[in-house]
């Protein structure tokens, strides 16, 4: 096996994303059955709050500088290269986030090495590390193995949980000097979602709407549950994309991370984008036509029917219910 | 403007995917083919800045089945001009298809000051990543993925795009064509062109076809095995009438002490 991993250590307004921890323990326990140093690299304008937590790595090395304070992925793809090739090391681990888009297909292309994106495992096996990849919204999954050590692998949130990457454990720390060029790709500003009719995250009771709800009418089905039910009505992106409801009622990857007591999802396939947003959530119903639809791997409770059929049908039985 | 936009073929996920014999590929019989739901989002952004800003649009895909469906209905929705590169492409993913890109092009002598580079942010297949970031590192230009909103600006040939991160955070950028982008959801929902009006635009109008040399195109990985997810603890799949389910799901929602 190769000299080590390098994993990149997300970070968006001063916290450490959740990623970064899943893929320290994954990366981890990689390093432990391989024998491999485990490198964690940070950078950033300011780094040191950003340390503690991460003594899971062997080593943190750390990159300062004014202009990585929303770094583009072409900065990181150059800092990971120059980490790289200082330390003998063409093997890494990424978040396989919005954030972080764009860095592993930077890379692979300075070093010349592979790209596996879409990663929901990845193990050490006998001298080769292999990953499986969720394709097609989840429906299928690939196997994909590299035996020379030289790869980029993107995985995807969600795929490990995060707690055996965090560390009560101050790291041990190593600067690196590094010098970004110019981008042409300018930072202005953060802009944050308007959360002043509702906040679903904050919601008890989610009932979500996927393609499968059809047209914007039929919303009012979801409407009619929450009426009687209580909460939000919720989405997947093409529900948003088409602008039948707003931005701020999107679950998943680029939306929110919901966790409501329920989470009753009406026609959404259960893409890894999605599943992202809400795996969490304490009680997970689906309701799909599709009995290969991925949301029943998630789902506590599945119902193979169409929407129409059972969503009134439901509302009326609950409105009884509650007298 | 000058904008090209990159469209790709990619199996409809609506539909049953049956692995094939190989163990390795899908089985293609059994594939019906869509056009990657971001490049439809693409191609709508671009012909939104055309209305806007003026220019050309010019639409580019690898040959693929369904593929002349979906050029010309990139033309009638109002794409100047639809080619179509001729050969098997299947084998190939993001690097190779961003190096056939980047040939077309080179040869077609297409980069400009003005020129603006679109393609869906990701698509359902891109196990090796983004073709926009190979793409724009290919072609020396900057690129930007998981975009919503493009804003052009004549007078300072620069464009303003909105680029998703998550829990609801967008971040604003700036920066000056040429330019890679990748569409996640153009401004508006992409537009319903009737059938009609596609039939018309076959009749007076023509896909170009045009040929790349394969040579020095790198293949994908390759790929070990395909499988369907083994699911350990799959929901329970309550059955019955309408009134029968619904009664079950309110007693679990009861026991749960959600109502
Ligand atoms: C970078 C990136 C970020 C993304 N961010 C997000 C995100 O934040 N949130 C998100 O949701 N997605 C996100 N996506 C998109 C994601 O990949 C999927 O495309 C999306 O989640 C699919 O939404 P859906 O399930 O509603 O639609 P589909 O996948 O089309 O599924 C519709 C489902 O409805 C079922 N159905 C149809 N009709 C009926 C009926 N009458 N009754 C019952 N069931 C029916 C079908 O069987 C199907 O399973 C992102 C993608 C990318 C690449």
């Amino acid at each position: 096996m190769g000299n080590g991993i390098i994993i990149y250590i997300e970070h968006l307004r001063g916290i450490v994303s959740d990623i970064s921890f899943e893929i320290l323990g994954a990366a981890r326990k990689i390093a432990d059955d391989a024998k491999m140093t485990l490198y964690a690299v940070v950078a950033g304008k300011k780094v040191d709050a950003l340390l503690p937590g991460l003594g899971k790595a062997d080593k943190v090395i750390t990159i300062e500088d004014d202009s990585l304070e929303m770094p583009t992925p072409r900065a990181i793809a150059d800092i990971l290269n120059a980490v790289g090739s200082a330390k003998g090391i063409s093997l890494y681990m990424i978040g396989g986030t919005n954030i972080s888009s764009g860095i592993g297909v930077i890379l692979s292309v300075k070093q010349k090495i592979p790209l596996i994106n879409l990663c929901k495992n990845i193990r050490y096996d006998d001298g080769a590390i292999i990953a499986t990849n969720q394709l097609f919204g989840g429906k299928i999954l690939s196997e994909v193995k590299i035996e020379d050590s030289k790869g980029i692998f993107c995985i995807n949130p969600g795929s490990f949980k995060s707690e055996p990457g965090k560390s009560g454990t101050f790291p041990q720390t190593e600067t690196f000097e590094f010098k970004s060029k110019e981008s042409k790709l300018k930072f202005i500003k953060i802009i944050e979602p308007d959360l002043s009719d509702v906040d679903i995250s904050k919601e008890e009771i989610l009932v979500s709407v996927g393609r499968g709800i059809g047209s914007q009418d039929n919303i009012s089905l979801a409407e009619d549950l929450v009426a009687v039910l209580g909460g939000a009505v919720s989405a997947s992106r093409p529900v948003i994309d088409q602008g039948w409801l707003p931005l701020n009622r999107q679950v998943g990857k680029s939306g929110m991370i919901v966790k409501p007591k329920l989470y009753l999802a009406l026609g959404i396939s259960g893409a890894p984008e999605h599943v992202e947003g809400m795996k969490d959530s304490s009680l997970i119903v689906a309701i799909n036509k599709d009995p290969a639809a991925p949301i029943f791997n998630f789902a506590h409770y599945g119902l193979c029917a169409e929407i129409e059929d059972i969503v009134p049908v439901l509302t009326d039985c609950i409105r009884n219910k509650k007298g | 403007m000058n904008i090209l936009v990159l469209l790709k073929m990619v199996p409809d996920v609506v539909e049953e995917l049956k692995i094939g014999d190989d163990f390795k590929s899908l089985d293609r019989d059994w594939l019906r083919f869509i056009l990657s739901e971001s490049d439809e989002h693409a191609l709508e952004q671009a012909i939104i800045l055309k209305e806007k800003y003026g220019g050309t649009v010019t639409a580019v895909a690898p040959d693929a089945p369904e593929l002349d469906d979906a050029l010309y209905s990139a033309l009638a929705k109002g794409a100047d001009r639809a080619f179509k590169i001729i050969g098997e492409w299947d084998i190939y993913r993001s690097p190779g298809l961003a190096k056939v890109f980047s040939r077309f092009i080179e040869i077609n002598n297409i980069m400009g000051e003005q020129t603006l580079i679109l393609s869906g942010s990701q698509a359902i297949d891109d196990l090796e990543g983004e073709i926009v970031y190979y793409l724009a590192e290919f072609l020396g230009l900057p690129g930007c993925c998981v975009v919503t909103s493009v804003q052009y600006n004549p007078d300072s040939n620069c464009i303003t795009l909105l680029k998703e991160f998550s829990g609801g955070l967008r971040g604003e950028f700036e920066l000056s064509l040429p330019a890679v982008i990748g569409i996640q959801a153009a401004e508006n929902p992409p537009r319903y062109i009737p059938i009609a009006k596609i039939r018309n635009i076959m009749k007076t109008q023509k896909i170009e076809e045009i040929e790349i040399p394969v040579e020095g195109i790198p293949n994908g990985l390759t790929i070990e095995k395909l499988f369907e997810p083994e699911v350990t603890d799959r929901a329970e799949i309550l059955e019955g009438t309408p009134e029968e389910v619904a009664r079950k799901l309110v007693e679990i929602f009861s026991d749960k002490g959600i109502i």
